[in-house]
């Protein structure tokens, strides 16, 4: 079965004025979208059609760059619009714990992130991945290129993530990422972050 | 040595209709003096504090290339646009693309092609190597030929920063206008 574009949890203008409607409108229908179609026309009539996201990511060392930036690209933002919503919860418990562990505190965890996102230079993404010894940590990565790939340098199970290509942001916050990056922490669904987190 | 924004060889809203007066607002306003602030900042103690820019683009590396080559490459963008721009060149530039191309329209469809599909943030570029020939070159995030030894011609920024105000998700649209504002003169004078 075709990769198929899913539907968003809540609407385009839940996550204003943090992320306004018209960013999430064209972020999913028009980028997300692209993503999927050109990832199933990359994987039509191969060896790969058919094959879950996760496997082809986890083993895209030998697959085609058009799998490894579209596959990449359809995953990510799966994965980014869970983790966002109307603000749900606050992290506690031993997800709490592992992040006190990790950064020290949750603010200290905050400032690490979002430096991560504001230095992450031209197109990517932010990650909190659970490694695979179970500790947290925070990393980057270029254009659509994820934790879960195998060409990635730290790789595990990714629990938090932000979009900073300039699409995510640019109708609202223009050159200001960090003002985005500031926003963004009033629209994080802690409550699916900590379901990653125990399920990772 | 302290580097600064250059004037623009135009008013802000002259590339309207396809590049608007609020993208240039923002992409030389913001963006481009952004790069210089950062490169000014991060070069005093450096080995790079005394050197011209073009130096700084062939040998830097991390902070300091990403923000001296941005300075550079915002630099050459903006002063190969013109409101009087677009057509087709005349002169040696117009002999040297049909040498190498074919025709002017087969190089139209390589660059715009290689600027359709650059993935993520970056610059295409027309350049003239050591042997004189002119080769079509793809660069991510701040890259810049003259690393590579080449002679930059002209290029087009593909960051999203550059249309997603008056195109979003529409790169194609954008690189569309481009076409309509290159100034061939100044892309000569570069042979
Ligand atoms: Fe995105
Ligand atoms: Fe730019």
């Amino acid at each position: 079965m075709a990769f198929q574009l899913p539907e968003l949890n809540y609407k385009y203008d839940a996550l204003e004025p943090y992320i306004d409607a018209q960013t999430m409108e064209i972020h999913h229908t028009k980028h997300h979208s692209t993503y999927t179609d050109k990832l199933n026309g990359a994987v039509k009539g191969t060896a790969d059609e058919g094959k879950s996201i996760e496997d082809l990511l986890k083993d895209v060392s030998n697959k085609s760059i058009a799998i490894r930036n579209n596959g990449g690209g359809f995953y990510n933002h799966n994965f980014f619009w869970e983790i966002l919503g109307p603000s749900k919860g606050m992290p506690s418990g031993e997800f709490l714990k592992a992040i006190e562990t990790a950064f020290g505190s949750f603010d200290a965890f905050k400032v690490e992130f979002a430096n991560a996102a504001t230095t992450r230079f031209g197109s990517g993404w932010a990650w909190l991945i659970k490694q695979s010894d179970g500790s947290l940590t925070v990393t980057s990565t270029p254009n659509q290129d994820n934790p879960i790939m195998d060409i990635s340098v730290v790789t595990g199970v990714p629990l938090l993530a932000l979009d900073v290509w300039e699409h995510a942001y640019y109708l609202k916050y223009q050159n200001r990422r960090p003002e985005y990056i500031d926003a963004f922490w009033n629209v994080v669904n802690w409550t699916k972050v900590e379901d990653n987190f125990k399920r990772g | 040595m302290k580097f600064e924004l250059p004037q623009l060889p135009y008013a802000a809203d002259a590339l309207e209709p396809y590049i608007s007066k609020k993208t240039i607002e923002y992409h030389y306003g913001k963006h481009h003096q952004t790069y210089i602030n950062k490169l000014n900042d991060l070069l005093p103690g450096s080995d790079f504090e005394k050197c011209d820019l073009d130096t700084i683009v062939k040998k830097g590396h991390n902070g300091i290339f990403n923000n001296g080559a941005q300075v550079w490459n915002h630099t050459f963008y903006f002063s190969s646009l013109s409101p009087n721009g677009g057509g087709k060149p005349k002169g040696k530039i117009a002999q040297l693309i049909e040498d190498n191309f074919g025709t002017f329209e087969k190089f139209q469809e390589i660059f715009t092609k290689a600027a359709t599909t650059l993935f993520g943030s970056g610059w295409v570029w027309l350049v003239q190597k050591d042997d004189g020939s002119l080769e079509v070159l793809k660069a991510s995030n701040a890259d810049n030929p003259l690393r590579n030894g080449h002679k930059p011609l002209l290029t087009i920024d593909v960051w999203e920063h550059a249309y997603y105000l008056d195109y979003q998700n529409r790169r194609p649209d954008y690189i569309d206008g481009f076409w309509k504002l290159i100034n061939w003169d100044v892309v000569e004078s570069r042979l």
